[in-house]
């Protein structure tokens, strides 16, 4: 039984895994088909490097996601603590308001943004969709999820600590700052790693939002897996968003497990 | 520190960028090219034409949905069980590939199935006979299996690993055999993670448009190619957005069906 069990566990790993493995084996292919094995080769890596479209996507790729992470959990928190500090009803609708982006369907999301960046360039009549309604598009998918791991935290907030920093002298951007910020820090960071990581992996609104000439890395993959043509410059990119992935998750789980044993040191103290 | 004020910017920023599109969205949904008020864009859904399109995309990621359950299942009841040594490693190793972009994973897998590809050149290998599924049903359901498996395996697997094992060891002492137990004790508490599971791949396999473009081929349609036609292929922006509203609903419909399930099995929360 237990040996069924595990070959079973087995199978669907390798059902996971056979096209991550695939993509990998065949990056350092020499040959360009896809069927054939022509030597070990890191040809492809060097053409990718050299590739200037996919360079350029990569580098929308990180810019939008960092600066759409920033701001998003600026926001995000922001709307944490006022929402917080709200009645009960107002509270509620605009927690049922932030999941709405959360809930609808991505091409709805992104069709509905294409509308309104299209709405407005004619209004104004100047302008087009490019890097900067990728980026607004962005900001607007990750604020609810920075909200989301936020807002636990601010739960859990004793006033009394608030209120202590300031009878102590503090005066409220400082108590802010020292008292209360270290305390949400750890929300924070996990919203602004769900930002940046969704945003790097976002196709579809990206897709209905971006403009002529700008692309990030989920475009190109599409554009170029849609021709149905051999590229293995994307096998070589795609090892190579793996192991960013891998030490991603890897710098993650480490930062977990120390603050797992830093609360455990805690609890023996108290 | 009580100042609601501060989520100002959060508000304006989800009133101009949420409010503002879905308005716009269902402006077109109910106008024609000339702005006058029309219902044509609805009732062209209801087309045959159309609404076969709607319903073929139902039919297939509930399909999905379906192979997804039966495959998730006892992965996730594997892993949960207590005596099963290595679990948090091989939890680890179910949650990485959902890490990787969806696109390049999909993107591999029409390598897989081509006519002269890998999957058949290791079926010729092993002399037998060849498999054409790409470009077919089959292909597109393959795809959202392979996606949305792992939405089916962690809410089961977490509903599993809530179970009290008290409760299946005092089953087994009243004399009920593996089956039973299962049947009368597991299988009933876990329903709110299998519920939780269905939405979480019904929803996605619904709304796709990458899958069925890059497995189905250029030919074939789901609701969301339809919906991106009309887009950026069509530019029938007052029909494409109709039948955006048509898919929210849909959503919306099964969401509302999903969670009165829930409620009477008195299951946990959703998600």
């Amino acid at each position: 039984m237990k040996v069924l069990k595990r070959a079973y566990l087995a199978v669907i790993l390798i059902f996971l895994y056979a096209p991550i493995v695939v993509l990998i084996v065949f990056s350092f292919n020499e040959a360009k088909s896809r069927g054939v094995w022509g030597g070990f080769s890191l040809k492809w890596y060097g053409e990718l490097f050299k590739d200037r479209q996919i360079i350029q996507a990569l580098y929308n790729t990180l810019l939008i996601a960092a600066i759409s992470a920033v701001t998003a959990t600026a926001i995000g928190t922001a709307a944490a603590l006022g929402i917080n500090a709200m009645r009960r009803t107002p509270r509620k609708v605009i927690l049922n308001l932030s999941n709405i982006p959360v809930m609808n369907p991505d091409i709805v999301t992104g069709v509905s943004l294409m509308l309104l960046f299209l709405f407005i360039v004619g209004l104004i009549g100047k302008g087009n969709l490019g890097f900067g309604t990728l980026l607004m598009s962005h900001i607007t998918f990750n604020i609810p999820y920075v909200t989301l791991s936020v807002l636990p935290k601010v739960r859990q907030l004793d006033p009394a600590i608030y209120e202590a920093a300031q009878d102590l002298g503090a005066k409220p951007f400082t108590s802010f700052w020292r008292v209360v910020f270290p305390q949400l820090l750890p929300g924070i960071v996990t919203g602004m790693i769900f930002a940046f990581t969704l945003s790097l992996d976002d196709f579809v609104i990206s897709f209905f939002t971006t403009g002529p000439g700008v692309s990030n890395l989920s475009i190109i993959i599409y554009s170029s897996a849609a021709k149905r043509g051999i590229n293995p410059e994307i096998n070589a990119l795609s090892t190579f968003m793996f192991v960013v992935v891998l030490l991603l998750l890897f710098l993650i789980n480490r930062r977990d497990a120390r603050e797992l044993k830093k609360n455990k040191k805690k609890e023996i103290r108290t | 520190m009580r100042n609601k004020w501060i989520s100002g910017p959060y508000l304006v920023w989800m009133a101009l960028f949420i409010i503002i599109p879905l308005f716009l969205t269902g402006y077109y949904a109910f106008t024609d090219t000339d702005g006058a008020f029309t219902m044509a864009g609805f009732s062209r859904a209801f087309e045959p034409m159309y609404l076969s399109v709607l319903l073929n995309s139902i039919r297939i990621a509930a399909i999905s949905t379906a192979i997804c359950l039966l495959l998730g299942y006892p992965v996730a009841y594997i892993l949960s069980r207590p005596e099963f040594a290595g679990k948090s490693t091989l939890f680890f190793l179910f949650a990485v590939p959902m890490w990787m972009n969806y696109l390049l994973r999909t993107y591999s897998w029409m390598s897989i199935l081509e006519t002269n590809g890998i999957l058949n050149s290791l079926l010729a290998f092993l002399r037998l006979p060849k498999i054409d599924i790409l470009y077919t049903d089959s292909a597109v359901i393959l795809g959202m299996v392979y996606n949305f498996l792992p939405f089916m395996i962690l809410p089961i697997h977490t509903a599993l690993a809530k179970i009290d094992y008290s409760l299946v060891e005092s089953a087994q002492d009243l004399g009920a055999n593996p089956v039973t137990v299962f049947k009368r004790v597991v299988l009933p508490l876990s329903v709110p993670g299998v519920v939780s599971g269905i939405t979480m791949v019904f929803m996605p396999a619904v709304t796709t448009f990458i899958i069925p473009s890059l497995l189905g081929g250029g030919q074939y349609m789901l609701i969301g190619n339809l919906i991106e036609n009309q887009f950026l292929t069509a530019y029938d922006w007052n029909f494409g957005a109709a039948l955006s509203l048509i898919l929210m609903a849909v959503i919306i419909l099964s969401m509302m069906i999903v969670l009165r399930v829930d409620k009477d099995n008195e299951g946990g929360t959703l998600i």
